[in-house]
């Protein structure tokens, strides 16, 4: 099996924060906003370097999405940029009328996404943002694993004509995808692992996981295929049917309700195209609360463990 | 353009907008006709456009934007009245595969609407987004956008309103249509909203009023006055005091015709006392 190997744990909205940070000086086009979380989402290098294309709304999400909108009309490239709460469920209404209805080429960053936010508790951790962002015709939706990942994602979006929902986090985690962001392409999975018994489909924080169960498995005589689906929508059905004709079963895992999220889509296309067991590490359809997020993701099933309980329960349905 | 040009715009317009609600019995004749004399006077006198070759971005160009989107059927007609697209396409508005959607959008890339509207209050974030852009591209033509006056009981628009003046945005003129009805009736009896002037100004608003909202000189002077404010650091409100339902009588005075069509007597009424000026599409 490929290994991975930790560089050093990182946060992925260090990652926004410095891809930006790049796309500033290569890209006039590109302007950010931000909703009084400049340091919280790492956008202060951007807006000390170009504080003319730095955009500072208060705390006014809505006004936020609508003047990103407008921006677009004129040729500018908006990042807004807040908490993952803030950026899909307060404002739905603005993000569905003003930018994906209306096709504007706005790039959505949400960062503190998850559980993994910690010990704000459950006003702040959404566990819906990926359903909620996945809905909306024309979306885009990406979460990265890592900060070398989120930063490659940052600057792929802005060469992509529409909206995006970039979603990514704030605790730190390891980070082992390449330095100079090989291995992502916007729409196209990343297969981690080659396996012949089960696949792993994982997104965001939980590909790290995903990596971490499948060396246990391995070490027991289980073939793990594991894929980092960064990107959420559009779906790589390809990738997905390829692997799991070969393996028979898939656990998809992600930091997100059971409900609305990558595990959903997954078995979308596994039920129309080829049918196959499958096991959601993901939450189940609940809020969630305060503490450290090591202790959050553990009690709410969605570390290495739960992953090698699901693959051992997957299996066992072929 | 003349006085008696405009004049004659208007009159078509109101035309058109009652039949093309009377044509798919849905619609919002009431708010439409209260604005008719603003957006004839915007479209053909007051803004600088291109109406033959439609951008998206419009650089160079005045920027409209059309917050309460219901009124959609006027600015369909003077859109087309203004040479956006075919005057015969305002035959298909509602209609299933039209480009004229009951409320404004850009999804089926119809020549002079830049955003979708109809859900309330977001039109004001995305003019100051625009504002905005043209001030980094160095483009020195204006914004401009039309409110209900219910409208403003969204939070949305006060955030708005909030951001345009700390941040100087002073290349945009917002109109509210201050005809003091809504759906489920008066403005001040749905919810009271005092004095909008004294709120626009305690938001750092330069505030203009117009009296007489439908009249084609009031609302031109107003125009020139308030184009003539900007560039000095604060956004520029205009509070116009319109007539729901104007040039038709009996839609005039009451908020009934918020978003019912006329029937066939009602129509043939309503044509009456508009004169076909300019040739019904």
């Amino acid at each position: 099996m490929k290994k991975y190997t930790n560089t050093g744990n990182k946060d992925t909205r260090s990652g926004f924060g410095a891809g930006l940070q790049e796309l500033g000086n290569e890209n006039e086009n590109v302007v950010a906003l931000c909703a009084d979380l400049t340091g919280s989402l790492k956008m202060n290098a951007f807006a000390d370097e170009h504080p003319e294309r730095f955009f500072q709304v208060g705390i006014a999400e809505a006004n936020m999405m609508g003047i990103a909108a407008g921006m677009t009309i004129g040729g500018k490239i908006p990042f807004t940029g807040t908490f993952a709460n803030f950026s899909t469920g307060r404002v739905y209404d603005q993000i569905r009328q003003s930018i994906a209805y209306s096709g504007k080429n706005v790039k959505i960053c949400a960062s503190h996404a998850g559980l993994t936010l910690g010990e704000d508790g459950a006003t702040h951790q959404i566990l819906e943002d990926i359903g909620l962002m996945k809905m909306l015709p024309h979306m885009l939706v990406i979460n990265p694993c890592d900060y070398n990942q989120t930063k490659a994602a940052t600057k792929a979006i802005a060469t992509h004509e529409g909206p995006v929902y970039l979603r990514f986090g704030r605790p730190s985690v390891a980070n082992f995808t390449p330095a100079d962001g090989a291995g992502f392409t916007i729409g196209k999975a990343d297969v981690l692992t080659e396996g012949s018994d089960v696949t792993i489909i994982a997104t965001g924080h939980l590909v790290w996981e995903a990596i971490q169960a499948a060396e246990v498995l391995e070490a027991q005589g289980i073939s793990v295929e594991v894929i980092n689906m960064h990107t959420i929508k559009p779906l790589d059905e390809a990738a997905i049917l390829a692997s799991v004709g070969k393996t028979g079963c898939v656990v998809t895992a992600e930091e997100h309700n059971r409900h609305g999220g990558l595990g959903e889509s997954i078995a979308q296309v596994l039920t129309t195209k080829n049918p196959a067991p499958q096991e959601f590490v993901a939450v189940n359809d609940s809020f969630g609360e305060s503490g450290k997020p090591a202790q959050l993701m553990e009690k709410y099933g969605l570390n290495t463990e739960a992953i090698e309980a699901a693959v051992k329960k997957v299996m066992g349905r072929k | 353009m003349s006085a008696q040009d405009l004049h004659a715009v208007v009159s078509q317009v109101r035309r058109d907008i009652v039949r093309m609600v009377h044509a798919v019995n849905s619609g919002h004749p009431g708010g439409s006709l209260g604005c008719t004399e603003f957006l004839v006077a915007l479209y053909f006198e007051q803004m600088n456009h291109n109406a033959k070759s439609f951008s998206m971005n419009g650089v160079g160009e005045d920027l409209f934007f059309l917050s309460n989107g219901h009124i959609s059927p006027v600015i369909y007609s003077v859109l087309a009245r203004a040479g956006y697209f075919p005057v015969e396409e305002l035959a298909t508005f509602r209609k299933i595969n039209t480009r004229l959607q009951g409320h404004p959008t850009t999804h089926d890339n119809l020549p002079g609407i830049r955003i979708a509207s109809g859900s309330l209050g977001q039109g004001m974030s995305v003019a100051i987004g625009a504002a905005e852009a043209k001030k980094l591209n160095k483009d020195s033509s204006l914004v401009y956008t039309l409110h209900g006056d219910g409208e403003l009981q969204e939070g949305q628009i006060w955030e708005a309103a909030m951001y345009a003046s700390a941040k100087k945005v002073d290349n945009l003129i917002c109109t509210v249509d201050v005809n003091e009805k809504q759906i489920d009736g008066s403005t001040d009896e749905v919810l009271a909203m005092g004095s909008l002037h004294a709120k626009f100004e305690a938001f750092g608003w330069h505030v203009l009023s117009i009296e007489k909202g439908n009249d084609l000189n009031a609302i031109l002077a107003a125009l020139a006055e308030a184009k003539a404010a900007t560039g000095q650091s604060k956004p520029i409100c205009i509070l116009m005091h319109t007539e729901m339902g104007n040039g038709v009588d009996f839609m005039m005075g009451t908020h009934k015709w918020h978003g019912v069509a006329p029937n066939d007597e009602q129509l043939a009424s309503a044509l009456a006392q508009n004169a076909e000026t300019l040739g019904d599409y």
